[in-house]
């Protein structure tokens, strides 16, 4: 049920300009009204993506949370990769990664899908 | 007739968003030009009206009360909910069509529950479309939705049966309506596969999407689209959708599987409106 109210959160923020200038000014006062463990509002606070992702929650959901970051889109995906390497698979729902890992997009000035954290795009 | 005109295209934030970081632009320019063609069709038909079946993401609707099938009947529409900068499409307003999209609700309710919504935001699902269809945003939209996101899924005979529902509903109205349908084919969005496309498996359903081939259609199984063309194969409710609600056969006026950092098989078609 908790990655429910995670997900629940993400989605009352990424759609409403309001909760988002809340989350920006006070993000722990915020997230009281979320039935949230401790390691779920952490990764919230932070902006953790790679273990959020890991835990679950919904990749549009998480992706538009990324944007809201303005987390690079390369820097984007590393994360999520960075998350499996350091908490393991993803642990519910559809989103899971299923390439081991390959880059499947390079960034232009990327010629052997090394360094994809490389933000400078 | 007051169907004039039906087809697909795709639809993912890459689109707009990352047209920057396109390494092949000349697939990239032949897809924008599609997009053009297609909309140059739609306005050569005298659509008043634009339908767009589209894939939400988490927009509107969460999982405390998910509805199979909606349609948006408010008098504008709102969009993106996504972050303007990343998306590359300024927030603004869509007029709506409410007394058209109310009457369309009443008829497709005598075959499919379909929900409505007097309040829509777009994501880049409807958003990345009417870039390119009605980029002025001066033609009235009605949104559909199919829930493409949040298991349990409607069943693909359903979907076909939202389309047929959907084309007896505009047939039944004065307006000359387009319908489109917007969605992906094989493709892992939102995950670190990002930009991995399937194109045999793309390319075998276009194949059956173009010549109506209604039992090849409603013979996927999610688990099965899920393993061959990810959790963003889903969304082929879209298409089926739109080939159902337009009943003829469709030319596919564009494919290509060589823009990875889009993060889909790029598609534009166009349907033959049965008689």
């Amino acid at each position: 049920m908790s990655l429910y109210q995670v997900q629940k959160f993400l989605y009352n923020l990424n759609r409403d300009e309001q909760i988002q200038n809340s989350f920006t000014k006070n993000k722990e006062e915020v997230l009281v009204d979320y039935d949230l463990t401790e390691e779920e509002s952490n990764a919230l606070v932070s902006g953790n993506i790679g273990l959020l992702y890991v835990l679950g929650v919904n990749g549009q959901i998480l992706m538009h949370f990324a944007a809201y970051l303005k987390i690079e889109w390369f820097d984007y995906l590393q994360a999520m990769r960075d998350g499996i390497a350091e908490h393991g698979p993803v642990r519910a729902g559809i989103y899971a990664m299923t390439g081991g890992g390959k880059q499947f997009a390079q960034a232009p000035d990327s010629s052997d899908g090394e360094g994809v954290g490389d933000s400078s795009q | 007739m007051s169907l004039v005109y039906a087809g697909i295209l795709s639809h993912a934030p890459g689109i707009t968003g990352r047209a920057n970081l396109v390494d092949n632009e000349e697939a990239r320019d032949e897809f924008y030009a599609s997009l053009e063609k297609q909309r140059l069709e739609i306005e050569e038909t005298g659509a008043e009206v634009l339908i767009v079946i589209a894939a939400e993401h988490f927009a509107n609707f969460f999982m405390d009360n998910m509805p199979a099938y909606c349609i948006g009947i408010g008098d504008k529409h709102s969009g993106p909910i996504e972050d303007s900068e990343w998306l590359k499409i300024e927030k603004t307003k869509i007029p709506g069509a409410p007394e058209l999209a109310t009457r369309l609700v009443k008829s497709v309710m005598h075959s499919v529950d379909v929900a409505y919504s007097e309040e829509w935001r777009c994501d880049h699902g409807i958003m990345v479309p009417l870039n390119f269809l009605t980029p002025d945003y001066d033609m009235p939209v009605i949104p559909c939705n199919i829930n493409c996101q949040g298991p349990p899924l409607t069943p693909l005979s359903r979907v076909w049966q939202f389309g047929e529902a959907l084309r007896i509903a505009c047939d039944e109205q004065s307006e000359k309506i387009a319908i489109v349908g917007t969605g992906g084919i094989s493709h892992w969005p939102a995950t670190p596969d990002s930009g991995k496309i399937n194109e045999e498996w793309d390319r075998a359903f276009l194949n059956q999407l173009m010549h109506q081939d209604k039992q090849q259609l409603l013979s996927y199984v999610d688990e099965e689209v899920y393993a061959e063309a990810g959790q963003g194969g889903f969304e082929i409710r879209t298409l089926i959708a739109a080939a159902a609600a337009a009943g003829g056969r469709g030319d596919l006026q564009f494919y290509t599987a060589a823009l990875p950092i889009f993060a889909v098989g790029c598609t534009v078609a166009r349907f033959d409106i049965s008689p």
